[in-house]
Order: structure tokens, then sequence, then C-alpha cells
């Protein structure tokens, strides 16, 4: 039986990214569909980069800024003794990043798609913005919020480039499924490659077709 | 009931500007504001709902001070106890007739209604005829349900005010003059004051006790044409 540790952290890995994903990319949607204001352009852009970059780059930058001397991580190993180089945070941190634009975008389209007119009844009903928005625009979007998570989650399980710059790939540590691969095929164990494979195409593949069914049955 | 509008606006797009100046009241219980598309009748009642917020003026209604720019006061629109009806009802495609009409009632997901507001609910279905479409959909409705699923979701809560926006555009003719008399009969049950805004000249012959033209922004002339027997306002 071919060791399958790295499935388990990758899944950990990637529902806890997608988690923080979910708050912040449908928060920062919300915002850039519901406003106009100065530089809401260039912070879609800035907010979708991470969709266009190579992932190595991306890694980079998230070493500048979250490394033990960078920007934020040399305040957090300062003052709160934390590194997230090299451990499975760092992962999570990696995978957050190269998930968000999925989630983001999708979430903007849905938000965008909310017939306005069904806002405008909510408040001559008698709703404040935050009912508004729980009762009205949230589950009119449904459907392309929980594909655009799909997308994130998927994305978050299968990143590389980013996770393998910042957590490195350190069996039985921060080594997910993906770089288990990468070893397997290096040191010649295809039993052990082809089963992460098959498993991660398989979760793959369920993904999109679920994502397309969703995308596919819109209230109109 | 007193209506009292005395509001600007400007409206800028790239190649045009719309300046709107309305300036009118109405003491009666019916009240039609006629014009052309485009001429500003419904960016004023829009206003008065509290859905736009006009540049300067002023707006009360039945004595209630809603918009006043001089004096810092507009209302958020939640606290303005309007009804109104959209043209093309905007019914809440996620929610059954019941739960449409249920809308203003309950202000939270996660409880459900009192016996007394279910009460409230069976009650205003029946006076509707919605109650064996309680279940149903908005999209499985017919033009005439949607729109009394849309009135009766616009009454539960004893609106001051009706305001309907082209009420009647969105269904055929031989519906039309049905619907019409069912708003009649409705204004009369819930002692509810109308105001129509319509370019149908048809809604002018049936609703208008005071009559408000629009034209190109500007009012065009204020007629009363009394003859509803609207009650005491």
């Amino acid at each position: 039986m071919p060791d399958l540790s790295p499935l388990w952290l990758t899944l950990r890995i990637a529902s806890l990214a997608t988690l923080i994903v979910f708050v912040f990319a449908v928060a920062f949607a919300w915002i850039i569909a519901r406003f106009t204001f100065w530089g809401r352009d260039l912070l879609d852009a800035f907010l979708t980069l991470p969709l266009v970059m190579p992932p190595t780059v991306l890694g980079y930058y998230l070493i500048v800024v979250w490394g033990r001397n960078g920007w934020l991580g040399a305040w957090l190993h300062v003052h709160l003794g934390i590194s997230l180089m090299f451990t499975w945070q760092g992962a999570v941190l990696a995978a957050t990043v190269v998930a968000f634009p999925l989630l983001f975008k999708s979430a903007r389209a849905a938000f965008e798609g909310v017939n306005s007119e069904y806002e405008k009844a909510a408040r001559i009903l008698g709703d404040n913005e935050i009912q508004v928005f729980f009762r009205v625009t949230l589950p009119l979007s449904a459907r392309g919020l929980v594909a655009g998570t799909m997308l994130a989650f998927a994305r978050a399980m299968g990143d590389f480039g980013a996770t393998l710059m910042i957590a490195g790939n350190i069996q039985g540590k921060t080594q997910t499924a993906a770089m288990a691969v990468f070893d397997a095929v290096q040191v010649g164990d295809y039993v052990l490659a082809n089963t992460l494979v098959a498993i991660m195409s398989v979760v793959c593949v369920t993904i999109l077709v679920m994502t397309n069914k969703l995308g596919a049955k819109r209230i109109q | 009931m007193r209506l009292e509008v005395d509001i600007r606006k400007t409206l800028r797009s790239r190649d045009r500007t719309f300046v709107l100046e309305a300036s009118f009241s109405s003491q009666d219980d019916l009240t039609v504001i006629f014009g052309a598309s485009g001429s500003g009748k419904s960016l004023t009642i829009q206003s008065i709902a509290g859905l736009v917020r006009p540049d300067s003026g002023r707006i009360a209604v039945g004595g209630e001070l809603l918009f006043d720019d001089s004096q810092g006061v507009n209302l958020p629109t939640r606290e303005r106890k309007m009804g109104y009806l959209f043209q093309d009802y905007a019914l809440f495609p996620h929610l059954s007739v019941q739960e449409n009409i249920a809308y203003p009632l309950k202000k939270t997901w996660y409880l459900g209604l009192s016996s007394g507001q279910r009460q409230e609910v069976a009650e205003i279905m029946a006076a509707f005829e919605l109650t064996h479409l309680a279940g149903s959909y908005p999209s499985e409705l017919s033009g005439g349900q949607r729109q009394r699923v849309a009135l009766a979701r616009a009454l539960i809560k004893k609106p001051s005010i009706l305001l309907l926006d082209e009420p009647f555009s969105a269904l055929d003719s031989m519906l039309r003059h049905r619907m019409r008399m069912e708003l009649l009969e409705i204004r009369q049950k819930f002692a509810v004051p109308l105001v129509v805004i319509t370019h149908d000249p048809a809604d002018v012959e049936v609703f208008a006790d005071t009559l408000v033209e629009f034209e190109n922004g500007k009012i065009k002339e204020v007629s009363r044409r009394k003859k509803n027997n609207s009650g005491q306002g």
C-alpha cells in the first residue's frame, strides 16, 4: 500500500485555505461589485494577479512579505516568535493566494448578476443593508459562490510552485500530494505516482462536473 | 393624505444631461403622475421612496418629512413605510408566494413567524385569492397572479402610501382592465392612498383625482379631476 499521507495533508491545507479564501474573496467581491470608488479597477487587477502570475514568482513575493526577514514575517518572528517558512501553515498561505482569484472572480460576477430591483424591493420592505445582503443578495448569488468555492478548492489542492517556494517539500511535514507525485516520479516509484495521480484526477474532474452543473441551472 | 414634492435632480451621462425639477402637491388619495417615458416621473417616485436621493428640495408624505436637504433630513428607505409596486413586481425568485408575502414580517432567517403573523399572512393571501398558490414560486405564476402577490407583499405592513410604477404595463389588455378594477377595490379595502405613474391615458381616466403631468423633467400641469369619491384623506 503506497503512503497516502500527503493526500491527507493536501486535504487539510486546501480546506483551510478555501475557508480563508471564502471570507476574503466574498468580502472584496461584494465591495467591488457594489461600490464605485477610486482605484477600483486597480484593486480588481491586483486581486486577480495570482491567476496569471507564475506560481514561483508568486512564491517569491510571499517570501518577500512573509519570510523571516520579510515585511510582515519579521514582525511575526520578533513579536510572536512565529515563522511560516517551511511549515504546513506556510503551505496554507500559498494555497490561499493562488486560489483567491478563482472565487473572487466568480463571486464578483455572481453579485453583479443579482438584479438590483430585488435589493431595492428588500429595502422598501424594511431591510437594512446587512439584511438585504443575507436575505436577498447572498441566496440569489449562491450558485456562483458555491461554484467559485469549488474551483478555489481544486486550485488550492493542486498548487506546486508557490507552495514549494514558501513551505518547501519536506516529507511528512509540508509534502503535499502534488509534490509527492514529483518525488515519486524522480525515484521511479510509479505505483505511488499512479495512485496519487488517479485520486487527484478523479477529485478534480468531479469538482469540475459539479461546477458546470451549478452554472447551468441558474435561478432566473 | 397630503403628498408634497419639491425636488431637483440632475443626471449626467456622457452625451446628455437630464434635469428633473418637480414641484407639486396632492391632497387626494388617488394621484396619477402621467408622462412619456424619460419624462422624470419614475425618478420622482423613486425619490419619494428613498431609492434615489434628490440634489435638493423637500418631500413630505402625510405631514411626515422624508427628505429636506436644507435641514439635513433624508430618511433611509427602510424607515419610510412605503408600499411600492415595481413595474415587473420584483418578487424574490428564491422565495415562495407565502415567503414573499411574509418577507416584511420576518426580519431574521432563523426565527419563524409568530402565530399572529402566520394568521396575518393567511388572511392577506385569502383576500388576494392566493391561498392555493402559497407554495408556488414566482416563475410559476401568471402576470395577474404575480401582481397580486406583489400587492399583498406591499400592503401587509399597512404602508402609509402605495406607489405604483407603471402597474399594468406588463399585463395584456384584457387583464389590464380587470386589475384596474381590483386595484380600486384594494384601495377601498386597505384604505391606502395610491400614487400611480403611467403613460397610459386609460389609467388617468380610472385613477386620477389629482393628475400631475410631466414633460422633459418638468411639471407641465397639475389638475384636480375629483370623481373617484376617494374618501377622507
